[in-house]
């Protein structure tokens, strides 16, 4: 690790370029809210933000200590104090789930641009530390973060359309969608638009590539084990699981589990509305539930794989030094150990010595019973009693078979979050611990 | 311009395009149904299914990554030599020796870019509930791309043969280990035993298919070069086009009824 003074004279460039793109990005804006859209006002603030920003750039071209503009440190070492997989999960999910709803408030053009401009303003304070900048500006990192904001960028454009029709649908009148019912040739309308496409795509893979080296580390040794070994990014969410689970449902079932649950959506969605529109009201139940596997579970998981787990899989905050010697202390106890010893006081209950394999198979059983019972209940009692009470409706329209694969998807996806909630409150380790099989779960 | 006229009024120019230039409505017609590449569309759309804000064009820009992987994957080929000896020398002498030294990072960034445009045509076909009948069935093939995306990029990911390739791959299919009956660490590998002797070892189960070996080594560089240049890009060809056949098929891009 070289100097803070030494790294921020190497990104001086990079921030520098940094602000000076946020500046020109708003100067456009406001030049646009003043033109276009007669809004003096508004385009006199963005144009003082944009002078701003000017100024930060001239700061961050400086690479002096003590101009560079970034976070205090005071605020740094509280979020990484803060920072932790609790907080993190509790917090993103708070977090979209303020945005969902108050979606209405979010969709405002203003709102979602000053937001816009925050994320960016805090992207780019936070790169002038040098512990963030070294994991956010990694190579293969880079297309996360890219993939954030486009995937904040394109859920804007979304909800903000979803909003616009369910309010015309809730006055009776048809989605937006269908106000363009004129036809028209694809040559030129569609084929141009595709070239277009093409070109820009092709731009911007090749200043993508030109700026940034593809990464290349040292020949692959099998006897020197990175820490921490990382699976490719796109994998990270699943490795995180690990943390919770063992990798026989992590690492195979619950994947294949998401591949066939995506595959029987179709077939699973009887709601015959909100197909070729953009609709949030007309089917919530499916939209909610997509986004909580989507962007709750598999997006926010990467992102936390990928940018705050560090050697052994520990947790760092976003303003941290990745030490491999943190420790991290584990006590977590199998339900099991819970039940018959801390609960009943008493030994685990065992085979005696000789005794046959049928005899050993029931003493597991007995002890494993518990946890056993608890998963029995939840994916065997739970489907039928919510079919006749919350799902009754469901039911009725699916039929036997489409609710049992409905809701047992379901459950199963819930088994995460449920699993991590016990992992935090109870510091349980598995609920059902059978390592003659090697069966946890 | 009399070289254009001329040029156009050739035998050669009229064997390849058989109708004048699309400049009136009558041509624009015809230059959809008889030209190869665009006979993929259909003659007319509703204007709702090009706008932009409707569609993202993400359908679009991943088919054009994948021909962008595989016009740089067919030049990185020329390039590199999937062998315990040469491969990670011919990764260095990519970006040192050869001339337009940004085929690999073409390469590489193409392939994420294509993971995070697969992404998002699947998002907002979910979000305009496009998934719904008619086309239930090609969401499944979307799907099934889905995966095979996901296994090129994983496959790619080991060539390189640098220590964040093979420990990637080491992590990512430590996994296959586990797979029930049939991962010789697995839940219930136990059962799978004739005669007292185990048929799942760490020599016969999913993982040693996945890697041909062990542990990640040459065998598995040569499985994954295979797999990552013919295998799953033959595939992924056949399910686009039934992917594409059935966009038309299924009534065209999605609206409101």
């Amino acid at each position: 690790m070289h100097s803070n003074g030494q790294f921020l004279k190497d990104v001086a460039g990079f921030l520098g370029s940094y602000y000076t793109g946020l500046a020109l990005m708003n100067a456009v804006a406001a030049y646009l809210l003043w033109r276009r859209s007669k809004q003096p006002a508004l385009a006199l603030a963005w144009t003082v933000f944009s002078a701003a920003m000017m100024i930060l750039a001239g700061l961050a071209l400086s690479g002096e200590e003590r101009l560079v503009p970034k976070l205090p440190s005071a605020v740094t070492s509280l979020v990484n104090q803060l920072s932790g997989p609790v907080l993190y999960t509790l917090g993103t999910t708070a977090l979209l789930t303020v945005l969902f709803v108050f979606r209405r408030f979010f969709v405002k053009p203003m709102v979602a641009w000053t937001i816009l401009n925050g994320m960016l303003l805090l992207m780019g304070l936070s790169m002038a530390d040098a512990n963030f900048a070294s994991i956010v500006m990694k190579p293969d990192n880079v297309p996360i973060v890219g993939l954030v904001f486009l995937l904040a960028f394109f859920t804007w454009v979304a909800t903000k359309q979803a909003v616009v029709n369910d309010d015309r649908i809730a006055q009776g009148l048809p989605p937006m969608e269908k106000l363009d019912d004129e036809k028209v040739l694809v040559w030129p309308d569609l084929v141009y638009t595709e070239l277009i496409c093409m070109v820009a795509v092709s731009a911007f893979l090749l200043v993508w590539a030109i700026f940034l080296p593809a990464p290349l580390e040292e020949p692959a040794s099998s006897v020197k084990t990175p820490n921490p070994s990382k699976a490719p990014w796109y994998f990270l969410g699943l490795q995180e699981m690990l943390v919770y689970f063992d990798p026989w449902y992590a690492g195979v079932v619950l994947p294949s589990l998401v591949i066939f649950g995506l595959m029987a959506m179709p077939y699973l969605d009887f709601n015959k509305k909100g197909n070729g529109y953009y609709s949030i009201a007309e089917r919530k139940f499916s939209y909610l539930t997509f986004q909580f596997g989507f962007l709750e579970l598999w997006i926010t998981l990467i992102i936390l794989g990928t940018f705050l787990r560090g050697p052994n899989w520990n947790f760092f905050g976003p303003f941290e030094y990745w030490s491999p010697y943190k420790v991290e202390v584990l006590n977590n106890v199998d339900l099991p150990q819970m039940f018959w010893v801390n609960l009943l006081d008493r030994p685990l209950p065992r085979a005696p010595q000789g005794s046959g394999t049928l005899a050993q198979i029931g003493y597991i059983l007995l002890r494993e019973a518990p946890g056993l019972l608890l998963l029995g209940a939840y994916l065997v009692i739970l489907p039928p009693l919510l079919a006749v009470t919350v799902f009754r409706g469901f039911f009725a329209k699916m039929g036997f078979i489409r609710y049992m694969v409905m809701s047992n998807l379901m459950l199963l996806m819930l088994s995460l979050p449920l699993k991590m909630i016990l992992r935090w409150t109870l510091n349980l380790k598995y609920l059902v611990s059978i390592p003659e099989f090697s069966l946890n779960f | 311009m009399a070289i254009g006229e001329t040029i156009r009024n050739s035998q050669i120019w009229k064997s390849i395009f058989r109708h004048p230039m699309p400049l009136d409505r009558r041509n624009r017609i015809v230059v959809m149904l008889t030209n190869f590449f665009l006979h993929l569309h259909p003659v007319s759309i509703k204007k709702q299914g090009i706008a932009l804000s409707f569609t993202w064009c993400m359908g679009g820009v991943t088919f054009f990554l994948f021909l962008v992987e595989t016009v740089t994957g067919v030049l990185l080929m020329f390039y590199y030599r999937p062998t315990l000896e040469w491969a990670y020398n011919d990764i260095l002498a990519l970006r040192d020796v050869t001339s337009l030294g940004i085929l690999r990072e073409l390469h590489r960034w193409g392939a994420h870019a294509m993971v995070i445009t697969t992404w998002l045509h699947m998002y907002r076909v979910f979000l305009t509930g496009s998934y719904k009948p008619p086309r239930e069935f090609n969401w499944v093939i979307g799907v099934i791309l889905l995966l095979l995306t996901l296994l090129l990029s994983f496959t790619g990911y080991l060539l390189p043969w640098d220590q964040l390739a093979i420990w990637a791959i080491t992590v990512g299919s430590n996994m296959a280990r586990a797979t029930p009956f049939l991962g010789y660490e697995g839940p219930g590998q136990q059962l799978l035993t004739v005669g007292g002797i185990d048929m799942i070892t760490d020599g016969s189960d999913a993982r040693f298919g996945l890697l041909g070996a062990r542990f990640v080594g040459e065998e598995t560089l040569n499985r994954f070069y295979v797999l990552h240049c013919i295998a799953i890009p033959l595939a992924v060809a056949l399910l686009l086009a039934i992917h594409f056949w059935r966009v038309r098929k299924d009534g065209g891009i999605s609206g409101p009824l």
